[in-house]
């Protein structure tokens, strides 16, 4: 994902990666093969989930599965009014809370970072394998070890302490990485330039990489933003005692049995959508800013 | 990222800065990782009243338990095979994915929107989209309901929810994208003008997968490897949901283990599979440099 969003302004342009199947002319017999075995992959990867959004808008006597029992938003009131069903509302609100600091604190750390990484310093590969280590560690356990470690301190678990610095040990290193692939195609020429014409450092950073840089920084936003509002393992022993949505998720999968649970999804999904379309949007925007200003 | 001389050579000056513009990031994943794997450490060495609390100590008998214990070998052979079926399944898919994008699809714009199609789902709740099969798999899901209609059964299949066929189904379903990324990747940077000079010289399709394409898509490969292998051996909530407690892994063993606090059995366990995780990855990092993969 990270590489593909870098990549959008450049393999629009370039020769080199105009697409070119094996053969030209006429489609070999393989591309009908692949292309039915992407499209059922597709159909895989989408259809259940649009089942559930379907699902959630039954009415009072809807259950779990089709056919579809009436149609209503009866199970979307139900969600957000029910005490049967936990505190929607409040786990709602801290995970955008939450979301929205592990987005900033990613950003900002995630470009440092990258910075950082552009060039080689002493002990620069035992930094980066540290961050893959947290990368991959079972985030269970860490949450388990970091759970632990507050109580050992004498710190009261929350949200917005243990939970977030967990959030952060898994939203950091996409990330940096998100950066790398980003970083990559900075030319060093454009900020060597900017020093030439006397800019500081400070100026060169501001004016020239956060502007040519901004539609990766977009990216490392939605990869901390979508990550974090939708992280459940490191979360479930640092949250302390009031849940995140997907805590509260997953305790409704453990004992509701209506479409509340699936009209959760269906919001919850809606938010990630949102967010995800206005990142994806901000970015062919600035994009589209660029190429209209270079043409006029 | 440039390729530099060694970090042996590189000016203190350098060195300093390249830490302040790591230093950030380091604060977060020393709490935050090292920390609790370290206290995770120390809770496998410590014993328990049987009630939550850890009594300072360095006994061995945690590690003992796990190891005499005739369950810790079935967990760790489920936890394999839900590992290799996963994998197996996840790559056979993802490398025909992305090579479908990258060779087949000759208009870049539209690789890329197709690319894109793939990537959206990951950035949406995970638990969201196991629970999506409910309707699907169940007992009255709807391939039930289609196969019944169709009379190729005549009473509903019970295994399709709620075993181990439904936990790798959730499983393929949600990391599938993290085999299409890396493998895109290295895949997109092939030189399309090898491929054809191999074809002017009377290469067969064959002969192009076997010696050019799968052997320059390794590195992609061994990425999503990564990545996959970590999160299924790391995961419990598939296991435990889809299998509908039927089955269970190392990791949610460990969270059966919390729940009664058993911390130390937990934390002995756990040490034992980031141990196991440790090995597979170095074995796996030993065949690629990763750093010069994501940052090339």
């Amino acid at each position: 994902m990270s590489a593909v969003l870098a990549d959008m302004p450049d393999s629009v342009a370039p020769e080199t990666t105009k697409a070119i199947a094996p053969s030209k002319g006429g489609r070999p017999w393989t591309f009908y093969v692949l292309a039915t075995l992407f499209s059922l992959y597709v159909i895989a990867l989408y259809g259940p989930m649009f089942c559930i959004y379907i699902l959630s808008f039954q009415d009072i006597r809807g259950g779990l599965v089709f056919p579809m029992k009436g149609h209503s938003l009866h199970w979307f009131v139900d969600l957000f009014t029910q005490v049967r069903t936990g505190d929607v509302k409040g786990s709602f609100d801290r995970s955008i809370k939450l979301a929205v600091i592990v987005t900033i604190i990613t950003v900002a750390v995630s470009f440092l970072a990258g910075l950082g990484f552009r060039k080689r310093f002493c002990g620069d590969t035992f930094v980066f394998y540290m961050m893959i280590g947290s990368l991959v560690a079972p985030g269970l356990v860490l949450g388990l070890g970091t759970g632990l470690l507050f109580q050992a301190l004498g710190l009261n678990a929350s949200w917005y302490t243990s939970a977030l610095g967990a959030q952060l040990s898994w939203t950091l290193p996409f990330g940096v990485l998100v950066m790398f692939a980003v970083m990559s195609r900075f030319d060093h020429v454009w900020e060597e330039a900017a020093y030439d014409l006397g800019a500081s450092r400070w100026q060169s950073i501001r004016l020239v990489m956060i502007t040519v840089l901004a539609p990766g920084l977009v990216a490392v936003a939605l990869f901390g933003f979508t990550l974090s509002y939708d992280e459940f393992a490191r979360s479930l022993q640092t949250a302390g005692s009031l849940n995140t949505l997907p805590l509260e998720i997953w305790s409704m999968t453990l004992n509701v049995t209506s479409p509340s649970l699936y009209a959760l999804g269906t919001v919850t999904t809606i938010v990630s959508f949102i967010v995800i379309g206005a990142s994806l949007g901000s970015i062919v925007l600035i994009q589209k800013k660029r190429g209209s200003r270079v043409r006029g | 990222m440039q390729p530099s001389p060694s970090s042996a050579q590189t000016p203190p000056r350098a060195n300093l800065a390249g830490w302040l513009y790591v230093s950030p990031l380091v604060l977060v994943l020393v709490p935050f990782f090292v920390a609790p794997i370290l206290v995770v450490l120390a809770a496998s060495f410590f014993a328990t009243d049987g009630f939550g609390g850890l009594t300072p100590d360095f006994t061995l008998a945690s590690y003992i338990d796990v190891l005499h214990s005739a369950l810790t070998l079935k967990l760790y052979l489920a936890t394999i095979k839900f590992t290799a079926l996963t994998w197996v399944f996840t790559l056979i898919i993802g490398f025909f994915v992305a090579y479908f994008l990258v060779f087949h699809v000759r208009n870049q714009l539209l690789a890329i929107g197709l690319f894109l199609l793939c990537t959206v789902p990951f950035w949406t709740s995970n638990i969201i989209r196991m629970i999506s099969w409910i309707p699907l798999l169940g007992k009255e899901g709807l391939i039930n309901q289609a196969l019944l209609a169709l009379g190729v059964i005549r009473q509903p299949l019970e295994v399709l929810l709620f075993s181990d066929l439904a936990v790798v189904i959730a499983y393929v379903h949600q990391l599938t994208i993290f085999m299409i990324v890396p493998i895109f990747n290295s895949m997109a940077r092939i030189d399309k003008k090898l491929i054809e000079a191999a074809i002017d010289a009377g290469a067969s399709r064959f002969d192009i997968m076997r010696l050019i394409v799968v052997p320059m898509s390794k590195s992609g490969i061994a990425l999503g490897t990564i990545f996959v292998v970590s999160i299924v051996m790391g995961d419990f909530f598939v296991v435990k949901v889809m299998s509908g407690g039927g089955s269970a892994s190392v990791v949610s063993a460990f969270y059966e283990d919390v729940g009664v606090l058993q911390y130390p059995t937990a934390a002995a366990s756990a040490v034992l599979l980031t141990l196991v995780l440790v090995a597979i990855v170095s074995l796996i990092l030993r065949t690629v440099d990763i750093r010069q993969e994501i940052t090339r």
